[in-house]
């Protein structure tokens, strides 16, 4: 149908270019050459020609299991999610061309604002137009000069990034690890203002944090505290909220972090808090302010998914049992999991090396099976992930399929004995 | 604590990650004589905060390329 797809690209060649700007990315570009050059898919290039619901698709004309998407509850193909979207279309146009603090703010906007408070039970909503710029955002305004940011050391790539965007000293600790973070918070100046950043679900392992100990120590040392639920909103804690809000320490967060594009099934970011003060971040926020606004459609999925998902029990209570069928099938077949217990709808498969994963993960795109290769700097400890994020939408049936084609093809490239 | 005593606190410190056995001078780097990766830093930079009790932002890390820079930083952050 579409081979063409399935040809590894090839970068061109570094000889005669002499040295420029690009020569930074040399190692970069000769360890993909290396890889490509075994004949493996590159999978950093994946086209999806065409997608058939929430858990499949089809890559290179072959039908395709999803099980890499993080669309944990399956709203993608919603009815009435899709069904609101094309109401805004054809109400509000395509797009709003503008800033929320200009042209931007539609009703919409304020809606998708109303229904995130309704969801979180809480005073203050902020959109963003991703879950990046959110904490790009949040983060590199609240905590300035002479402020001190205490994160973990697995933090997200935007949390680090909305670190490194503010004018914060940024003091970093070994992954959940309660008495580093505590004697970093006690040895900070007396006076200054302390942030700690957390997440709920780390999404390399799929484990996470120990967020009703963490929470207090960041408390009694005196600090704000920013939690990221991106990867628990809509399937952890009784009416999903996350991992705070199932561990009985959601009134303590000061600032929890989310996003559109997981659970919800769209794009998107937010802040959801309780601040009295809230409300000024939408001035003072550049990443809020120097952007345009979602488009209509978007806000309009979103409230709709975001209204549908507090009442989503069935859905989670199927999701857990996928992630706990899956991780047992995978650790029963003798692969190595990021956690001992599934704690989260992620299940990272530990591969070997990069030229192993590589070859797994083409195995398994051959089987019709997709899944996330993630591989250093992106992933801790330099390791090579195969990381699957479940679906509520995963029948019982294709969670044994799954099961099926790890194994054929970890026997087939040798990861199994 | 003077620079000749948290240099010798230090040569202790660094000595279980220095798996090369790189010969240690102040003009030894730690990302290219040493080959430290971000891992390694941290580790690292919490074994040198948590004996010298202080703290080494990821600020003050940047600015940090030499062995003889560390002993440096931590003598100043002493106070």
């Amino acid at each position: 149908m579409s081979e063409g797809i399935d040809e590894a690209d090839r970068p061109s060649t570094l000889e005669g270019h002499g040295t420029d700007l690009f020569s930074k990315f040399d190692p970069l570009i000769e360890q993909r050459r290396a890889l490509l050059a075994t004949g493996v898919t590159d999978p950093f290039n994946l086209v999806m020609e065409s997608v058939v619901s929430p858990t499949v698709a089809m890559c290179n004309g072959r039908e395709t299991i999803l099980l890499g998407t993080y669309n944990y509850m399956g709203m993608t193909f919603d009815p009435d999610v899709i069904a609101a979207g094309k109401q805004a279309l054809d109400d509000y146009g395509s797009g709003t061309t503008g800033s929320r603090v200009l042209n931007g703010t539609y009703a919409g906007h304020r809606e998708v604002e109303e229904a995130l408070k309704d969801f979180y039970a809480m005073d203050h909503a902020m959109v963003f137009s991703t879950g990046y710029q959110a904490n790009l955002g949040i983060i590199s305004t609240i905590a300035a000069k002479g402020d001190y940011i205490v994160l973990d050391i697995d933090s997200h790539a935007s949390i680090w990034d909305g670190c490194k965007m503010g004018d914060a000293e940024v003091v970093p600790f070994k992954h959940n690890d309660i008495e580093a973070m505590e004697k970093r918070l006690k040895r900070i100046p007396e006076g200054a203002g302390k942030l700690v950043v957390l997440e709920g679900v780390y999404s390399m392992l799929g484990d996470i944090a120990p967020l009703k100990e963490m929470i207090k120590v960041a408390k009694d040392n005196g600090a704000m505290v920013l939690v990221d639920e991106a990867h628990s909103m809509g399937f952890i804690g009784p009416n999903g909220r996350g991992v705070a809000e199932d561990q009985g320490c959601l009134d303590d967060v000061d600032f929890v972090i989310g996003t559109f594009s997981k659970s919800v099934g769209t794009v998107g970011g937010f802040c959801v808090s309780n601040h009295p003060k809230f409300e000024i971040m939408r001035l003072v926020c550049r990443p809020y302010v120097f952007t345009a606004s979602l488009p209509p459609s978007v806000v309009a999925t979103a409230s709709t998914s975001i209204r549908k998902l507090m009442h989503a029990g069935n859905k989670r209570a199927h999701l857990w049992e996928n992630s706990k069928v899956l991780h047992k099938g995978l650790t029963d077949a003798g692969f190595t999991l990021g956690t001992a217990e599934p704690q989260s709808a992620i299940i990272a498969v530990i591969m070997p090396d990069l030229e192993r994963g590589a070859a797994m993960w083409e195995a398994l795109l051959h089987e019709g099976l997709y899944v996330n290769l993630a591989r250093p700097p992106a992933t801790p400890a330099n390791m090579t992930l195969l990381r699957c994020s479940l679906c509520a939408e995963h029948s019982a049936d294709q969670v044994q399929t799954i099961i099926g084609m790890f194994t054929r093809a970890g026997k087939a490239v040798g990861i199994l004995g | 604590m003077d620079r000749a005593e948290t240099a010798a606190k230090i040569a202790a410190l660094i000595e279980p990650f220095n798996k090369k056995g790189v010969e240690i001078s102040d003009a030894t780097t730690f990302a290219g004589d040493l080959e430290f990766d971000s891992l390694t830093v941290m580790d690292f930079v919490a074994a040198i905060e948590d004996e010298f009790d202080i703290i080494i932002t990821m600020n003050q890390q940047a600015e940090i390329e030499t062995y003889g820079q560390l002993i440096d930083a931590v003598v100043k952050l002493q106070g």
